[in-house]
Parts: structure tokens; C-alpha cells; sequence
């Protein structure tokens, strides 16, 4: 029980990261965007990449940090990585998105987020091949914080709940304390009385890019390192995502956080009681739930 | 000779399977502008329901009810009626792409019950030993894959004939105003949500007499058969073809049906051994690819949707039409 509460409280804050990014561009640009997920592994196989790189330049940068499986160099990717996924996020608006905006309504640009979905999928299988692979091939032993009732807990994951909580707090920090934060939230409200106000929408939404991709590369390396990567792992996520961000309310980056802890604990203790072949199927549920009972979210406000 | 006609009709039979499926999918996106996510659990609910309902008794599990054929037939279609009305219900009065959500999120749970509820679904292995209608009483082999061919032709040409009738009775008219502008239909006291659900449902019944077709002619289904990678190619054939029109489905269907069957032999045939694992990869690229750019370049396909207008008068040569603008 305690073991289920904290794994799912893990997957849940990784979930908010990829679900704060899907609700901003689904807010914004009006389009369920089934690509995004793609953007948490293309976050996490950028990483790979980079930290192989980062290393060879220098063996110093490959020691580990105290305790955990993280050495600098993978930090050091990472932070390179969330730079490179958004500037692909927003130049893959720029090919795709911006055109079919302009030339057709929302569900096109859904339809073609499922074509873009499979065909980055399918080429990162094709570049890194079809089989999982982990940042480092260690063995992270967990360590046992108490045994009635058991909590088993690896020091890689107490790294990836602070990391995530910093990224939050910082987000928080940045739309709560910054005239571009307040921009964005206005041009997520009121598009046209924001751009009245002399706020570029165009530049918004690319900022909205930017942040969205950032935001998953980080989720991505964050659930790398507590499972592995795998060409499929953002599809696996995509349910998940939506789900954390239909439960919050589209459009809102307090709903989405906690929408992401909801559907992590809901998906962790449901297999408590449901068979393990059936988690694929938990977010659907949750959807369908919040559908019927309370169709704008937590936080959402009707539309 | 016999080996060529035999393929042929094997690769025919396949592809108007399909075709009913676009059809289905035309008269939800092409028509209603309703996007379905989840395609693949549709034709699956109508192929395990028929098997169900037709295949004989399991000593391990439910179903296996011997029924004939068309009542098991009937019983598959109205399964993915069902579960369509379930997912339609739950989304057709919200934003628009919680559909396509709700019915990806329909595929996923789908793809679970397959793999897992093995008194229902036989899990992995599926479910075997169906009898193809007729089989014994037909003898040859070869003269079954024929008949069964012209079997699905007529039931492609019936499918076809419903839907141009439903298209242009009032009926297929509101369905164009409910896509094109749901407040205008609104106002002329139509209620787009019933609309819609209407539309989504039979669409979703169409896809689940394909999948019943695919089971029988099979004469078994697994969840190998439903992979997530048929949901695209269903996509990819109604947009190639032409979304609105329903001879641009089935034009569409034959043509990227030949494509991914000619780009797997082609494939299979030059890779080298290490790489065949690969070949999927590429082929899903290629249909994640006609996705995109048709939608880009050609968004109203071979066949571009046709809007009569023969009640009213032409409008001026060289004026803009309005109406054509409506590929999405």
C-alpha cells in the first residue's frame, strides 16, 4: 500500500511534466496534440545521445553524483536535450501545425498529430533500434525504508522527485512572477484581448513550444532512468497524459500537475485490486469517469 | 495462372474488407467531422463478437454460441454499435477532440481485454476454430475465396449504396451543416449532438462489419490482427482517396492497400537479413508520412468531395466557392 503510494506519487509527478506542457498548446492552439508524447522520448534519446558525447570529450564528466546512477555528464545532456526538444517542438509547429492552422480547422491538426506520432516513433526505432535500452547498465539497489509495510525506495528516485518538484516550482515561479509568464496565461485566456494589449500571439506560441518540449524531455529522462527507454515509451504515455490533463481542466498548469499525481496514484492503487495486464486501460477509464461526472476538469473553465 | 488469379483475389478481399471500414470512417470524418481515434477497436468489437457469437462451444471461456451466420454477423455489428454509443454518449456534446481521445483511449482498452481476459477473448492465442459459412458445402478452396470475394464485393456494394442514399437524404445534408457550422444548424432547431452520435454510430457499425468480414474470411482473430498500425491505414486510405466522397474511399483503399502490401514485398525482398526486423519501421514511416503530407498538400484526396448544388443556381465562373473549402 505505502510501496503503491509512492510509486504512484513518482510516475505522477513525471506525468505532470509531459500533461503541463499537452494542456498549454491545448489551450492555445485548441488541438489535442497526440505527438506529444513523442516529445518526452525524443527528450530521452536526445539525452542518451548527448551523454555519450559529453563523455567521450571528457572521462571526468562521467563520474557518478553521490548515490545515485546520475553522472554530471547525463545532467549536463539533459539540459542541452530540453533545449534541443523544444526548438524540435517548435519547428515541427512551424512545418506542420502552422500550415494546417491556417488552412484548415483543429481536427486536421489532430489528425496529422497521430501521423507525426508514428513517424517519429518509428524513426527513433530505426535510429536506436527497436530494443529498451538504460542510461547506465549499474544495478540501482533500493534501499528499504521500513519493512511493515514495506517501502523499497532507489535513491534515483528520490532524485527524480526533486527534480521535478524544481522544475515546477520554477514554472510557477516564471508564470506567477514574469511579464512573459503573465503573456502566456493571457493569450491562453483571451487570445484576442491579449493581443490587443500588444502581446505577439505568434511568439507566444512558439514560447508555448519551447516550454511544452522542455518540459517533456525532462519527464522523459525522468521516466528513462526509473524504467528505460524504449522507441514505444512515449505512446505508452500518451493515454496518461491526456488523462492528467482532462482530470486538471484543458488549459490549466495547476490542473495538469495535479492531474498528472491523480492518475499516477489512481493507475498505482488500482493494481491493487485489478490484474497487471489491464493498466494500459486505467487512463481510459479515469477519461470516461470525468467525462460523464465532470467534463471540464478539476480547474477547466466551459467552453 | 490459378496462382495469380488466387492472389489477387486474396489481396481483392482484403482490400474491400478495408473498404467498408473507410466507408465507415468517411461517414464520420469525410461527412460529420468527427475524428476516431480508435478504428482498430470497432473492427475488432464486430470480428470477436461475430466469432462469439458464430464459432463453436469453448470448453474455456464464454461464448462460442453456434449461432448462424447472419445473426452472428448482426450480433458483431451490433457490438461496435454499442460500444460507440458508450464512447459517443460521453463525448459528442464536448470540445471535439475529446473524441478522438476518448476512442484512442477505446483502442488501449480494447487491446488490454484482448490480451488478458482470456475466458472472453482466448487472450493472445485469440480465438480459433470458426466454420466459414458454406465451406463444406462449397468444397474447393480456391472456388471459396472466390465466392467469398463476390460475397464482400455485394456487401461493398450495399454498404456503398446506403450510404450515397444516406448522404443525400435531408439527413446527409444536416450531417455537412453540422460539420460546417454547428450553430447555424443549431438555430434551425437540430440538435448537432444527436447528430453527430448518429453519424459516429453507424460509422463505427460499418467498421464493425469489416472487422466481422476480416474474422470470417480468416476464420480467426487474434490481437495480432488488430495492431494500433490499422487505425493509420484506414486514415491514410479515406485521405488519399478523398474524405467526403465515398468512391474516393474506395479508390483510396485499393490504392494504399496495393502500397503497403508492394512496399512490404519490395522491402522484404532487398533488406538484408539483420535488418528485415526493420522493415515495419519503415513502412509505418511511409504511412505516417501519406498522413501528413496529404493532409498538407492534397487534403481533398484523388477523388475531392463533390457538394451538389443542382437545386440552386451555379455560382458566378471565377467567384470564390465557399463551399469547397471544407477538406478538413
Amino acid at each position: 500500500m505505502l510501496q503503491s503510494l509512492f510509486d504512484g506519487i513518482l510516475v505522477g509527478s513525471i506525468l505532470s511534466l509531459g500533461a503541463i506542457g499537452l494542456t498549454l498548446i491545448m489551450h492555445i492552439l485548441r488541438f489535442a496534440n497526440f505527438s506529444h508524447a513523442e516529445l518526452i522520448s525524443m527528450g530521452a534519446y536526445f539525452t542518451l545521445t548527448l551523454d555519450a558525447v559529453f563523455t567521450a570529450f571528457s572521462r571526468a564528466l562521467a563520474s557518478k553524483l553521490p548515490m545515485l546512477s546520475v553522472s554530471i555528464s547525463l545532467l549536463l545532456a539533459m539540459l542541452a536535450a530540453l533545449l534541443i526538444t523544444g526548438i524540435a517542438a517548435a519547428i515541427i509547429d512551424r512545418l506542420v501545425f502552422k500550415r494546417l492552422r491556417e488552412q484548415a480547422g483543429p481536427l486536421t491538426m489532430v489528425f496529422a498529430s497521430f501521423g507525426i506520432g508514428l513517424i517519429i516513433r518509428n524513426v527513433i526505432g530505426l535510429v536506436y533500434g527497436l530494443k529498451s535500452v538504460h542510461y547506465n547498465n549499474d544495478i540501482a539497489f533500493a534501499i528499504m525504508i521500513s519493512s511493515d509495510p514495506l517501502l523499497l525506495v532507489k535513491a534515483d528516485q528520490l532524485f527524480i522527485l526533486a527534480l521535478t518538484l524544481l522544475v515546477m516550482v520554477s514554472l510557477h515561479l516564471f508564470m506567477s512572477r514574469t511579464s512573459v509568464g503573465f503573456a502566456l496565461k493571457a493569450i491562453s485566456e483571451n487570445p484576442v484581448l491579449a493581443q490587443i494589449n500588444g502581446i505577439n500571439l505568434a511568439s507566444m506560441v512558439r514560447l508555448a513550444w519551447l516550454l511544452g518540449g522542455a518540459l517533456a524531455a525532462v519527464a522523459g529522462v525522468c521516466y528513462a532512468l526509473n524504467n528505460q527507454l524504449s522507441p514505444v515509451m512515449g505512446r505508452d504515455l500518451v493515454l496518461s497524459l491526456f488523462a492528467a490533463a482532462i482530470v486538471g481542466g484543458i488549459g490549466s498548469i495547476y490542473g495538469a500537475a495535479l492531474g498528472g499525481l491523480i492518475v499516477g496514484l489512481a493507475s498505482s492503487l488500482a493494481l491493487l485490486v485489478i490484474p497487471t495486464g489491464y493498466k494500459p486501460a486505467i487512463p481510459f477509464l479515469i477519461i470516461l469517469l470525468v467525462l460523464y461526472l465532470r467534463p471540464n476538469g478539476l480547474f477547466g473553465e466551459e467552453r | 495462372m490459378i496462382g495469380i488469379i488466387s492472389y489477387l483475389a486474396f489481396f481483392l478481399t482484403i482490400a474491400l474488407i478495408l473498404a467498408i471500414a473507410v466507408l465507415g470512417l468517411n461517414l464520420q470524418w469525410g461527412h460529420t467531422g468527427l475524428f476516431n481515434g480508435g478504428i482498430v477497436a470497432f473492427f475488432g468489437a464486430g470480428a470477436y463478437g461475430m466469432v462469439l457469437l458464430g464459432g463453436p462451444d469453448r470448453v474455456d471461456g464464454l461464448g462460442g454460441f453456434s449461432l448462424s451466420y447472419p445473426l452472428a454477423l448482426l450480433g458483431g455489428i451490433a457490438l461496435s454499435g454499442l460500444l460507440a454509443l458508450i464512447v459517443g454518449l460521453a463525448t459528442t456534446r464536448l470540445r471535439h477532440d475529446y473524441l478522438a481521445i476518448a476512442t484512442f483511449g477505446v483502442a488501449i482498452a480494447m487491446e488490454s481485454l484482448m490480451r488478458n481476459a482470456t475466458w472472453l477473448t482466448g487472450g493472445a492465442t485469440g480465438l480459433r476454430g470458426f466454420e466459414r459459412p458454406l465451406e463444406a458445402f462449397v468444397g474447393n478452396a480456391f472456388a471459396y475465396n472466390l465466392l467469398f470475394m463476390f460475397f464482400v464485393l455485394l456487401c461493398v456494394s450495399l454498404v456503398y449504396l446506403f450510404l450515397e442514399t444516406l448522404v443525400h437524404s435531408p439527413f446527409g445534408r444536416l450531417l455537412r451543416a453540422v460539420r460546417e457550422n454547428e450553430r447555424a444548424a443549431r438555430s434551425l432547431g437540430k440538435s448537432p449532438a444527436a447528430v453527430r452520435l448518429t453519424a459516429f454510430v453507424i460509422g463505427a457499425m460499418l467498421m464493425g462489419l469489416s472487422g466481422a468480414l476480416y474474422a470470417t474470411f480468416y476464420a480467426f482473430i487474434s490481437p495480432q490482427d488488430l495492431a494500433p498500425i490499422l487505425t493509420f491505414q484506414i486514415w491514410a486510405m479515406l485521405i488519399v482517396g478523398g474524405s467526403g466522397n465515398n468512391k474516393g474511399a474506395v479508390v483510396g483503399t485499393l490504392v494504399v492497400w496495393g502500397a503497403w502490401v508492394g512496399s512490404g514485398w519490395l522491402l522484404t525482398a532487398i533488406a538484408p537479413t539483420h535488418l528485415q526486423l526493420y522493415t515495419g519501421s519503415i513502412q509505418y514511416i511511409l504511412v505516417g508520412s501519406i498522413i501528413v503530407f496529404s493532409l498538407l498538400w492534397r487534403p481533398r484526396g484523388l477523388l475531392p468531395e463533390k457538394l451538389s448544388t443542382h437545386s440552386y443556381p451555379l455560382p458566378e465562373p471565377g467567384a470564390p466557392n465557399q463551399q469547397t473549402g471544407s477538406a478538413s
